[in-house]
């Protein structure tokens, strides 16, 4: 009959109404800055830069060879190379970036700096909480605003500062054994050099000596 | 003491009146009266906006506006701030005379409509024998107001929700007074304060309120259908159609002339509920005699709220309609109902007190009802829509 629905449509708004007075189940709203809802893995936000042990100078992975620059679509980034050099996390001497800013108020998000990095050294943030009044200080992001430990990247995105974490002890380890064994062998030629009638002393296979897959720091 | 509480509105105003020299007197009355129900109404129309959105957020499971103040009581004062401090616009383009008088145009008729509705017990602005006629008179000024904000933004979408709601308040404006015609008629009366009398007493414990007869039902059905559609309620909320137009004839407006709007839109939609009170709810009479001790504004403001509470209810419901369907319902089914509520009313008048009268009419009542929309429904074709025009 003409109308039926309509007495329906009511009846269901009334419950919904009673309802939500009766049982807080109902209520789906979470009430922002008191209650909030658990991070997401896969959450990101804007980009910073990661670093390994406690010294952010000694410890930055960026080595400003300015692909992410270069790559960011909305032009974010700003790099200035230093002259020195600083050792990374295989000890080898490497650039570093003496400025490196992110405008927040331009970058869109798009984590291609991250897709891009050759390094690990950049990384999204899933800071969200970022409103301030100053639109031209606050909002441009220096390196020293930027950096972050790497424990905090381990703290939130588990998954994949595992994975990192676990391709940059292995390729330490690796350097670490091809160090110590280069020099081995150079020891073993200088032996060999100065004391030619001397017995060798019996060389131990790299294998063993390669120190336990230690976490990068 | 319960007689002296009921009149107490009525005394004071006298008391401060007699105070004022002789010639005055008149004026300083006229003054009271219409400070009192402008404080009133406008303090009304900020207690709805949060209890609607209260309500419409309970309706949808949410808390609605909680921030403000304890439970979000307060939250219409920080409106008010808002729209108070907000910049006003002008578009460069529009008549700018007729921009800024169309949100006036729509209140000022909007506040005089409530001078004939009697709030209380001796408690009327002004009680005008064609009382019922002076307001849907002055009602009709408000769809002036409508298009003189569409069409002096000069903007398509403003445009377009001014003609949507010129065509809809002038569709429903013929059933909504067709639908009053009947209690006119039995009341004898277009005075409002002789139709809430001619509604009094009671049988037993069932109030004479002409709600509750066939034909009152079946017009105070119709009455409410036709409001909504004249304040722009939901679901006939074409006219502001925010999906489609954006926000209608007030897209260009902001600031206070917004908030005007708003408070005209409002106010418009207690008038006409207080109208729908006044001729089918018995006024401000009580709906039981031994709650008569309760004085009679408490009644008048009481019923209105629950008629608020039934416009937030029924928009919180339905989804918005379309225009042909507006035009179809309208046309095709209010029209028919309420000259036929017509007839009915003429019989129920000419046909001797008893059960037969009320058999008679509502089995005509109901027998129209069904037959009409059972017709309404049959011309129904479901099919795949066609577009002839984006083709």
């Amino acid at each position: 009959m003409l109308g039926e629905g309509i007495l329906k449509g009511m009846a269901e708004t009334a419950r919904n109404f009673v309802g939500s007075y009766i049982s807080e189940d109902r209520l789906v709203t979470v009430q922002y800055p008191e209650e909030r809802l658990p991070q997401k893995e896969a959450a990101r936000n804007f980009p910073f830069l990661v670093y390994d042990g406690d010294d952010w100078q000694k410890g930055l992975r960026c080595v400003a060879c300015q692909i992410c620059e270069k790559e960011c679509p909305p032009q974010c980034i700003f790099i200035v190379k230093d002259t020195a050099k600083k050792p990374d996390y295989i000890g080898k001497l490497q650039f570093q970036p003496k400025v490196f800013d992110i405008d927040i108020s331009v970058c869109m998000s798009c984590q291609i700096c991250v897709e891009v990095c050759p390094f690990d050294a950049i990384k999204m943030d899933v800071e969200y909480e970022l409103s301030t009044q100053d639109r031209f200080g606050q909002l441009l992001l220096h390196k020293d605003d930027l950096v972050r430990p790497n424990q905090y990247y381990r703290q939130i995105h588990p998954t994949e500062a595992a994975e990192i974490d676990g391709r940059l002890a292995a390729e330490k380890a690796k350097a670490d054994a091809k160090a110590k064994a280069d020099a081995e062998t150079k020891a073993k030629a200088q032996a060999t050099l100065v004391a030619k009638p001397a017995a060798a002393p019996p060389a131990k296979p790299s294998a063993e000596t390669a120190p336990a897959p230690v976490v990068a720091k | 003491m319960v007689e002296s509480l009921d009149q107490i509105f009525v005394d004071l105003k006298h008391l401060l009146v007699t105070l004022a020299p002789v010639e005055w007197q008149p004026f300083l009355s006229a003054l009271i009266s219409v400070v009192g129900i402008i404080v009133t109404f406008a303090s009304l129309f900020a207690l709805s906006t949060i209890l609607e959105r209260k309500g419409l957020g309970r309706i949808q499971n949410r808390f609605g506006p909680n921030r403000v103040g304890p439970w979000g009581l307060l939250q219409p004062l920080a409106d008010g701030l808002k729209t108070l401090t907000k910049e006003d616009l002008v578009p460069r383009a529009a008549d700018k005379v007729v921009h800024f008088i169309a949100p006036l145009v729509l209140v000022i008729p909007v506040f005089l409509a409530l001078a004939v509705l009697p709030m209380g017990r001796n408690m009327v602005g002004v009680n005008l024998d064609a009382g019922v006629l002076f307001f849907f008179a002055v009602g009709a000024a408000t769809e002036l107001s409508v298009f003189m904000a569409g069409w002096s933004s000069r903007n398509k979408y403003s445009l377009l929700g001014a003609m949507r709601a010129i065509a809809q308040m002038i569709s429903y404006e013929v059933p909504l007074i067709l639908s009053a015609v009947t209690v006119i008629m039995m009341a004898g009366s277009l005075s409002t304060v002789t139709i809430v009398q001619a509604q009094a007493g009671y049988t037993g414990w069932v109030p004479h309120w002409y709600v509750l007869t066939p034909w009152g039902l079946a017009g105070f059905l119709l009455f409410m259908i036709g409001a909504a559609a004249e304040s722009n309620r939901s679901p006939f909320d074409l006219p502001e159609g925010e999906s489609e137009i954006i926000a209608g004839y007030y897209i260009e407006y902001s600031g206070f002339k917004f908030a005007l709007f708003f408070l005209g839109e409002y106010v418009g939609m207690f008038a006409i509920s207080g109208l729908a009170i006044t001729l089918f709810l018995g006024g401000w009479q009580a709906p039981i005699p031994v709650l008569e001790w309760i004085p009679s504004y408490f009644w008048f403001f009481g019923k209105l709220l629950a008629l608020i509470a039934v416009f937030i209810w029924v928009r919180g419901t339905l989804p918005r309609l379309r225009m042909d369907q507006l035009m179809n319902f309208a046309w095709k089914f209010m029209l028919p109902m309420a000259l036929f509520n017509i007839l009915v009313t003429g019989l129920w008048r000419f046909i001797p007190t008893g059960w037969e009268r009320w058999f008679i009419c509502t089995l005509l009542i109901v027998g129209a009802y069904v037959t009409l929309g059972r017709t309404l429904f049959q011309q129904k074709h479901w099919a795949k829509r066609s577009y002839r025009f984006a083709e």
